[in-house]
């Protein structure tokens, strides 16, 4: 490379860059900004939609019900998940592509249209089983299977797991203690990035919530919306950096604890 | 196995050892596939069997008849343009953002940075997304009222922000990231050495972009452009909480059939609706699995 091509490439990434920064850091410092405005035009800044949060009871039963419903979703993958692919790759190699196909298909059914089906699914759960909001979990279980499948994926193709298992299962241990105490604590990063995975969509999940009639956290803040936009914005502000903060935390650990290459989903 | 020594014992043993295997094998893959029979096979299925129910019972095309209702067809138009003016944009903004960290240091703060920034910037959709542009760019927004008290008017020609270019440039916000997170990859397996015989051989860079560059990135630029697609179309929580008041786009359109008031209810045309937007993203996600697979051919 030349001077000349040099010169035009540091433009090109400086323009590029700045321009990106612009577009990407405006709207959160809008939200800041929106957040903490007062009454009138020329009202001093304040920190009232703030504290408005903790005055909206709808906001904080949201907060809990949606953080509820990211430990309830994280743990009942685990359990789901783990399991069955450990078993799919010591015992049952030939289902593997069956079971990969499944994990991945809620990518190619988008959650607007899956709802569709799960709605008669719920109406019965709601009359017959419980008609706890809680039961949302069910459904979000089906929504993280992708992120989880890929981090647990790669987890355990990481690890020699069949020499892992036959030690320990000739040295005496069941299936449950080898799960507990081998495998688990052998990817501990996998696991990390699975659940938070699952707890970052959790929070974040407005439309199967919404059309199934359930007052999540989402739902709560795009309600509010409606009558207090100073408020529903700082939510949405606090939500976005809880967010932040999980998955930096993610990129950060999940990188120390073991390499693994980001496999792309989508969601939005 | 003890009866390894004697070949006899050995094959008369098999089948039975092997069939009780194969039974207590399955037993531990039963409650996944029960758990998605139930949660993700059967909603699929229910999608499937109602868009081909009448409304009064048995096998019929009525639902899909109501497809080319007006409101539909421009649902359709609506969504369709948006993912697809939506990808093609990402893409590019995208790839010009890859190529300016790819042409940093590798190690760098900046490219970690911006590429830990992206992956959680890919995932922020939904309603704190649409907020966060009501605060920048709605007619209360921040930077309207800048640009406002500074003589330009974005909105001199009427208020687009709730309309398809809005939409557009609120989806640019996770379009352009998931480019940069699917795209850098693709660009990182170009070797300097290519661009260095290129130009040994008296070749300019245009004639490096032309014929060298350029093909070789083309399939993997397509099939992350296809994936933006499907991305946007399948995306509702943006839109929705940005028209709350509803509108003409295919999702909100579902969620009208199938939640409204007793006269709007069409639970079947929803159905059909739904799977619709089903086989137009498998469609595209197959064609983006099949041009990642050409890609990964030269570069790795």
């Amino acid at each position: 490379m030349n001077r000349a091509q040099r010169l035009k490439l540091r433009i090109f990434r400086t323009v590029v860059l700045l321009g990106m920064g612009a577009f990407f850091l405006l709207p959160i410092g809008a939200m800041l900004e929106f957040s903490t405005r007062g009454n009138s035009v020329n009202a001093p800044r304040t920190l009232e939609a703030w504290s408005q949060i903790a005055q909206t009871p709808g906001l904080v039963k949201g907060i809990v019900i949606s953080l509820q419903l990211a430990v309830i979703t994280s743990i009942g993958m685990l359990l789901l998940l783990v399991p069955t692919m450990v078993w799919v790759r010591l015992r049952l190699p030939q289902v593997s592509r069956i079971v990969e196909f499944i994990c991945l298909m809620p990518l190619t059914v988008p959650a607007i249209a899956l709802v569709v089906g799960l709605r008669p699914i719920y109406i019965w759960v709601n009359i017959n089983v419980t008609p706890s909001v809680l039961a949302l979990g069910l459904a979000y279980l089906i929504l993280v299977l992708p992120y989880s499948y890929r981090a647990i994926d790669a987890g355990l193709a990481a690890i020699d797991l069949r020499t892992l298992s036959e030690a320990g299962r000739s040295l005496g241990a069941g299936w449950g203690i080898v799960m507990w105490r081998i495998v688990i604590p052998n990817m501990p990063g996998a696991i990390l990035n699975a659940s938070l995975l699952s707890v970052a969509l959790v929070l974040g999940e407005y439309t199967v919530a919404n059309l199934l009639n359930f007052q999540n956290l989402q739902v709560e803040v795009a309600y509010v919306g409606l009558t207090n936009a100073g408020t529903s914005i700082a939510v949405a502000v606090g939500a976005l950096l809880l967010a932040f903060v999980l998955l930096m935390v993610l990129t950060l650990v999940g990188g120390r604890l073991q390499q693994q290459s980001y496999v792309p989903g989508q969601r939005a | 196995m003890s009866a390894a020594g004697n070949p006899a014992l050995n094959t008369a043993a098999r089948p039975a050892g092997g069939g009780r295997r194969l039974s207590l094998s399955w037993i531990g893959v039963v409650p996944f596939f029960l758990y998605v029979g139930l949660f993700l096979l059967l909603p699929t299925a229910i999608i499937v069997v109602g868009s081909f129910t009448a409304p009064k019972g048995g096998l019929s095309l009525t639902n899909f008849g109501g497809i080319d209702k007006p409101y539909i067809v421009k649902a359709f138009t609506l969504s369709l343009s948006v993912s697809a003016v939506s990808a093609v944009a990402g893409a590019l903004l995208g790839a010009l953002l890859a190529y300016a960290v790819v042409t940093g240091n590798p190690t760098g703060l900046l490219r970690r940075s911006i590429m830990s920034a992206s992956g959680v910037l890919a995932q922020f959709g939904g309603v704190a997304l649409a907020f966060a542009f009501i605060a920048t760019i709605s007619t209360v927004g921040f930077v309207y009222i800048f640009l406002k008290d500074h003589g330009i008017d974005v909105y001199a020609k009427g208020v687009w922000f709730y309309e398809a270019p809005g939409i557009t440039l609120v989806y640019l916000y996770f379009q352009i990231p998931l480019m940069v997170l699917v795209f850098l990859p693709a660009l990182d397996g170009i070797r300097p050495q290519w661009r260095e015989a290129t130009q040994s051989l008296g070749g300019s860079t245009w004639h490096y972009w032309r014929h060298v560059a350029g093909p070789l990135l083309a399939p993997a630029f397509l099939g992350c452009t296809l994936l933006l697609f499907a991305n946007a179309f399948s995306a509702y929580a943006t839109v929705a909480a940005l028209l709350t008041n509803g509108g003409v786009y295919l999702p909100l359109q579902i969620q009208a059939l199938l939640t409204g008031e007793t006269e709007q209810s069409q639970p079947g045309l929803a159905q059909a609706l739904a799977l619709t937007m089903i086989l137009i993203v498998v469609v595209v996600m197959t064609l983006y699995t099949l041009l990642l697979r050409r890609t990964t051919r030269w570069l790795r």
